[in-house]
């Protein structure tokens, strides 16, 4: 399987990154993508509260190796031809893209859920932390979501 | 001599990104536990949720340390 690991600073192009993983392997049938977005809205307590940036910051070296093994443990999972993850560090703005997964697969189904398993394990065991600046010009550490802990635990769970 | 790093949340609640330590207790959970021992802030950001790595690899508390490891504490992670 080929794989492409990247944490970067830099925009990355999700049209290029998808011809680029699936040139000249005709054995794959589906790509599967997600992208997430830098959001307006952030949950604070009880109260709703709209960020001007945001700064990710990581553990250069245990990034890349967590992220290597989340891999190795979709490709254990599901029969995949290749996959990129790309997640970018530093400062951020509202709607810029911060990740890319790309699972490519003969058939949709390994493709669309080896691409939700990588995320959701990305979201509990990868060392990158997100810090919001709001208008006022205040920083604060995003909290970990309990939720994001309930969606790694049901892949673990062995379904 | 073991190197140890604090990261994100931690390193901005201890004030700082890490330290060496020439005598150091023989688990990573016993580290922890004196280093929170240490009171005030410390006893705050490693009393509550805690990651731990050794040598870049999540561990759970009773990980050995060994001479030379690059040990770290992270708080709960939030990329994605």
């Amino acid at each position: 399987m080929r794989r492409d690991i990247r944490v970067q600073t830099e925009p990355f192009d999700v049209g290029g990154e998808t011809a680029r993983l699936s040139a000249g392997d005709h054995s794959i049938g589906a790509v599967a993508s997600f992208v997430g977005l830098v959001r307006a809205h952030n949950r604070v307590g009880d109260e709703h509260a709209e960020i001007a940036t945001m700064t990710l910051e990581h553990y250069p070296g245990m990034t890349e190796k967590a992220l290597d093994r989340i891999v190795d443990v979709a490709a254990e999972r599901w029969s995949l031809q290749a996959v990129t993850v790309i997640h970018r560090v530093g400062e951020l703005h509202l709607g810029e893209p911060i990740v890319l997964v790309l699972t490519a697969s003969a058939h949709r189904q390994a493709a669309f859920e080896s691409c939700q398993f990588i995320m959701d394990i990305l979201k509990t065991e990868a060392p990158f932390w997100k810090k919001e600046r709001l208008p006022d010009g205040s920083e604060r550490w995003v909290d970990a979501r309990e939720s994001d802990g309930k969606a790694a635990a049901r892949w673990l769970a062995g379904d | 001599m073991i190197r140890i790093r604090y990261f994100a949340r931690l390193r901005d609640q201890l004030g700082t990104a890490g330290e060496e330590m020439a005598d150091y207790p023989s688990t990573i959970g016993e580290l922890a536990a004196n280093l929170a021992a240490r009171g005030g802030d410390w006893g705050e950001a490693l009393g509550g949720t805690v990651l731990m790595a050794i040598n870049q690899e999540m561990v759970g508390p009773d990980a050995p340390l060994k001479e030379g490891d690059e040990v770290a504490f992270l708080p709960p992670v939030t990329g994605g």
